[in-house]
């Protein structure tokens, strides 16, 4: 560590004013506040309660991702050696999941903060941490088989025109992660949905079991198999074909204790997206006009992507909600629009990616009201005061 | 500005009124008009283009008439007489596509008949024809049917390509033999939000070329 940090030291004036590189002087502080906390602290009115920067908020998300992610790879190979059934040890699986995503997570960093780090050199602004969560988060929620270049393609759309467009981390309207999803699902439908996606090497259908079907449970109720279903057991540990890292319940669970202890995420958004969804499935329940709509509303929290939306997406505080009210309206809102969708609209098989979007466009609204919801109140309580303290 | 003709007829004045639709005042991307009818003619580069010439049709003819009109019509009903030349101009179009290519008035279904309700054209009508000379008018008719056909053409040349595959039909990509190579249609390209991020993005393309177009703060 010290002799990177002297080497770092000796390359520095190169980086100031008046050096050689002064040009590339963000790319060098991208990587020096990568590498060490930076040195450079405020000089005056600074507000800090506490030591938090970008930095670690992203560090810690990170972190809460392992679980899933780590899950991801193990049911990438679990699901790989059913589909052609070949026995296989844990470690084998696992080992398999991870050279499978390794090119994924690899594709997504290289070209999100290669943009990122042209855009920051253009505009002479600081390079940030702002894409290290969205560049393990794509990765986790695209198919496993997806096409490396089709990966590359939908990064750079989400991050120039869902985020340096409207000015970079901090400034975008759209969840970038969600954006890139959204781009794939719409321009490569063939890739993104149906029963063969899901698992490594299905599309190409080598070495494939007889009557072996990688659908999704969603996948399944949509083709009204409601007895082909997984268990709710498997569905919550996440044995099941799916996006990578959306799979497990359990795993995400673990991420969002993470996110709720150290305070990053936003209990309030995750609870009321998961009441949300618990309301419009038992409001379904209750209308039961078809298999799909008498499923039991607990099913919903735990297949798609639904909690993974929930504990990752719908958290992220750029897009969400700002105001205290305004979270437990945007997260249950969410919910319920994501149960919505996916049982309503057989196009769309997954609705926690529309509906988390879809809140992101009305969550400055939502803070709109409540605010003036407030301030109206207050006023209210002003003109009372002053009332009864003239008589 | 770029034209040196001597001739009269196209002074510096009225070059500027063929060609400052093309750039500086495009009707699209620096006037956003016409937004609607180029979301919906632009998946294939074909109808994109009947579409231009129709609309720059209308647009010229329509000017031209109604200045040489001006002075008769009537201030209060003006926008009535506009309508009614604009409507009689765009079924004549519309019978002449039906009659000589109707695949691709078929295409364009409504699309011709809503030319009627194109902004850009009424817009050209009230701001330059009721206050100008034909031959003025004429030529600010004609380019900004241009200038509206041009970014119809840019948008429609990429969506065809990327979302299709093809320009003016022909399978490009398939020849190249790049689906064999792993490459893929972009089928957000066919749908119509993939035109307005288009459209914005020859905005941003032209507003980082020009500075004068960006709006002080």
């Amino acid at each position: 560590m010290k002799s990177l940090r002297k080497k770092i030291d000796r390359l520095k004036p190169h980086f100031s004013e008046g050096g050689r590189f002064e040009k590339l002087r963000s790319v060098f502080e991208g990587f020096e506040s990568f590498l060490f906390v930076p040195d450079t602290v405020t000089s005056r009115g600074a507000h800090i309660r506490d030591s938090i920067d970008l930095k670690r908020t992203m560090t810690v998300v990170i972190i809460a991702l392992v679980p899933a992610m780590l899950f991801g790879m193990w049911n990438t190979g679990f699901q790989h050696f059913r589909s052609t059934g070949v026995e296989a040890s844990f470690l084998q699986m696992f080992l398999f999941g991870f050279i499978k995503l390794l090119p994924l997570i690899i594709v997504t960093y290289v070209t999100g903060l290669g943009i990122e780090f042209i855009a920051a050199q253009i505009r002479g602004h600081e390079i940030n941490e702002g894409f290290l969560v969205t560049g393990l988060l794509i990765p986790l929620i695209v198919p496993i088989d997806i096409p490396l270049w089709m990966l590359a393609l939908a990064t750079a759309f989400a991050v120039i025109l869902g985020k340096e467009v409207f000015g970079g981390t901090g400034m975008n309207v759209f969840n970038p992660a969600l954006l890139a999803r959204a781009f794939l699902f719409f321009s490569y439908p063939g890739w993104m949905s149906g029963d063969r996606v899901w698992i490594e090497g299905l599309t190409e259908g080598k070495n494939v079991v007889d009557g072996f079907s990688g659908a999704t449970p969603l996948g399944l109720l949509m083709q009204n198999q409601t007895d082909a279903l997984p268990s709710l057991k498997e569905m919550f540990i996440g044995t099941i074909p799916g996006s990578v890292g959306e799979t497990s319940t359990l795993a995400i669970l673990i991420g969002a204790a993470i996110l709720i202890i150290t305070g990053i995420g936003s209990w309030k958004i995750m609870t009321g997206v998961f009441a949300g969804g618990i309301v419009m499935g038992l409001l379904f329940n209750l209308i039961g006009a078809n298999q799909y709509m008498e499923l039991p509303f607990y099913y919903h929290l735990v297949m798609g992507g639904f909690a993974f939306g929930a504990v990752f997406m719908a958290t992220d505080p750029v897009t969400a909600s700002q105001t205290e009210t305004g979270k437990w309206i945007y997260g249950f809102l969410i919910g319920l629009l994501s149960i919505f969708i996916r049982v309503i609209n057989p196009a769309y098989p997954e609705g926690v990616m529309l509906a988390i979007l879809l809140m992101n466009a009305f969550a400055p609204l939502i803070d709109y009201y409540v605010v003036q919801a407030n301030i109206k109140r207050r006023l209210k309580r002003a003109r009372v005061s002053l009332n009864t303290g003239a008589k | 500005m770029s034209a040196t003709e001597k001739e009269p007829l196209f002074s510096a004045k009225n070059i500027k009124l063929l060609t400052g639709p093309l750039g500086k005042n495009n009707p699209i991307t620096v006037q956003v008009l016409g937004i609607c009818s180029a979301l919906a003619v632009t998946v294939k580069l074909k109808p994109a283009l009947v579409m231009a010439l129709s609309v720059t049709v209308v647009v010229a003819v329509s000017n031209v008439v109604i200045s040489a009109l001006r002075s008769h019509i009537p201030d209060r009903i003006r926008i009535i007489v506009q309508l009614v030349v604009i409507a009689t101009l765009v079924i004549i179009v519309d019978q002449l596509l039906k009659a000589y290519a109707f695949d691709v008035s078929k295409q364009l279904s409504i699309f011709v008949g809503l030319i009627i309700t194109n902004c850009i054209i009424m817009g050209r009508l009230e701001a330059f024809a009721l206050s100008n000379k034909p031959w003025q008018s004429f030529l600010d008719g004609v380019g900004n049917g241009a200038g509206y056909g041009i970014i119809l053409i840019v948008v429609a040349f990429f969506r065809e390509l990327l979302g299709s595959g093809s320009i003016m039909g022909y399978p490009v990509i398939q020849k190249l033999g790049l689906y064999s190579a792993g490459y893929e249609n972009n089928g957000m390209m066919i749908l119509p939000p993939m035109a307005l991020i288009l459209v914005g993005l020859i905005i941003w393309f032209q507003r980082s070329r020009d500075k004068s177009l960006i709006e002080k703060k």
